[in-house]
């Protein structure tokens, strides 16, 4: 159960942000969980409502973003989605991989509330600038 | 009224004025502060010429007795030191220091791993000058340990015949870890018709990798040369690596090749 720990550093980093951006209340954490990241989402999940407690977290979702596993097979050059357990490649059954998705364990953004009076600048995309 | 601030606006979306809803794009590795001092200590290691290793099993693979027989295959020509991790209990760097070897324990309390700060604060404690190889011997888990940087220069992840041969499959995360795999008790193998080696090495391949693996039995007829063989093959090509002052870290995202 080391998702504690890891939420622990997650809250660390999400209170630099808002204190960066001179806010005191987060409204939503999203990170990046890829499946061989050692990571369990659903664990990582319960230990967040016990670490947030008391921070500017306190009362934020956690929004957890999969990362699927893909291989890019060394041998005849094509992608796969593939299972944690099974990193050949499907097409040519080769074991001469590179992981290209599943390690990720990120934190992507953050949403807190700011006390100011300018509006959100906001790219098309919806990201904010920072 | 709106909901955050409690304002009477019926636009629920508003700019309040006073506050502001933003989110801001961050991207940065959930690890980080762990990797920074993981990165501190191999720094740390380099400066010395030690080479860190961190050995990992699940409970009750040998870790321990393993590193006891490494220290009196090598104990003479090889400086040794061992960073021990354990819930609780001061028995295993005892059973160390019984063999000459330098060791500090680590009692994690409830925690199911070692990290970089914990490594950190005990290697602090070793005559790293001493020395040539600390091995960190850490929590017996095969989930956990796996997610944590210490600043090692190489994984070995001990598989014991007692267990089954299908552990790879199982426990991905950490056998993909791995740049050698140690299957243990290997004297055990004859009363053991369920563990059959061929079938642990292709689990191990279809993680997309060719780990090396070698058989030690380290209890009473210690058998460990091909073990001893690959440590001081691993020792000497540390040295010269160092000597050619390359980064010690390996490329993590590449499997196979």
């Amino acid at each position: 159960m080391h998702e504690l720990s890891v939420c622990q550093s997650l809250l660390a980093q999400v209170a630099e942000v808002a204190a960066g951006h001179d806010s005191s209340r987060v409204s939503s954490v999203t990170v990046r969980v890829g499946a061989l990241s050692g990571v369990e989402p659903d664990l990582l999940r319960q230990a967040f409502i016990v670490a947030r407690a008391g921070g500017v977290a306190a009362e934020a979702d956690l929004i957890i973003e999969p990362d699927p596993v893909r291989i890019h097979c060394l041998e005849c050059e094509t992608e796969h989605g593939v299972a944690p357990n099974r990193l050949l490649c499907p097409a040519c059954g080769n074991y001469r991989v590179r992981l290209v998705g599943g390690e990720d364990l990120i934190l992507a953004s953050v949403a807190l509330e700011t006390a100011n009076t300018r509006t959100s600048p906001t790219t098309e995309n919806g990201e904010a600038h920072v | 009224m709106c909901e955050d601030c409690g304002c009477t606006l019926n636009d629920t979306t508003h700019d309040h004025g006073h506050h502001t809803e933003e989110s801001v794009r961050v991207m940065r590795g959930l690890m980080e502060s762990n990797d920074h001092q993981a990165a501190h200590n191999r720094e740390h290691f380099d400066r010395h010429g030690v080479l860190c290793i961190n050995l990992m099993s699940s409970p009750g693979a040998g870790k321990t007795r393993l590193l006891e027989a490494t220290a009196e295959a090598l104990g003479g020509r090889m400086g040794m030191a061992v960073i021990e991790g354990d819930l609780e209990t001061e028995n295993d760097a005892r059973r160390l220091r019984d063999k000459g070897v330098p060791a500090v324990q680590i009692t994690t309390g409830s925690a199911c791993h070692l990290d970089a700060g914990m490594v950190h604060a005990a290697l602090h404690e070793l005559p790293l000058d001493e020395i040539d190889v600390v091995f960190v011997e850490n929590v017996g888990n095969l989930v956990c340990p796996a997610s944590f940087d210490l600043g090692q220069h190489a994984n070995v992840v001990l598989l014991s015949v007692t267990e089954g041969d299908d552990k790879p499959a199982k426990y991905p995360v950490m056998f993909r870890a791995a740049d050698l795999v140690v299957l243990s008790k290997t004297d055990l193998l004859e009363f053991m018709d369920d563990f059959d080696p061929d079938n642990a090495a292709r689990y191990l391949n279809d993680l997309g990798m060719e780990a090396a693996m070698v058989r030690t039995a380290a209890g009473r007829r210690a058998a460990i040369g091909d073990w001893t063989a690959w440590l001081e093959a691993r020792l000497a090509a540390h040295r010269s690596t160092q000597r050619e002052s390359r980064p010690a870290a390996r490329d993590m995202t590449t499997v196979g090749a």
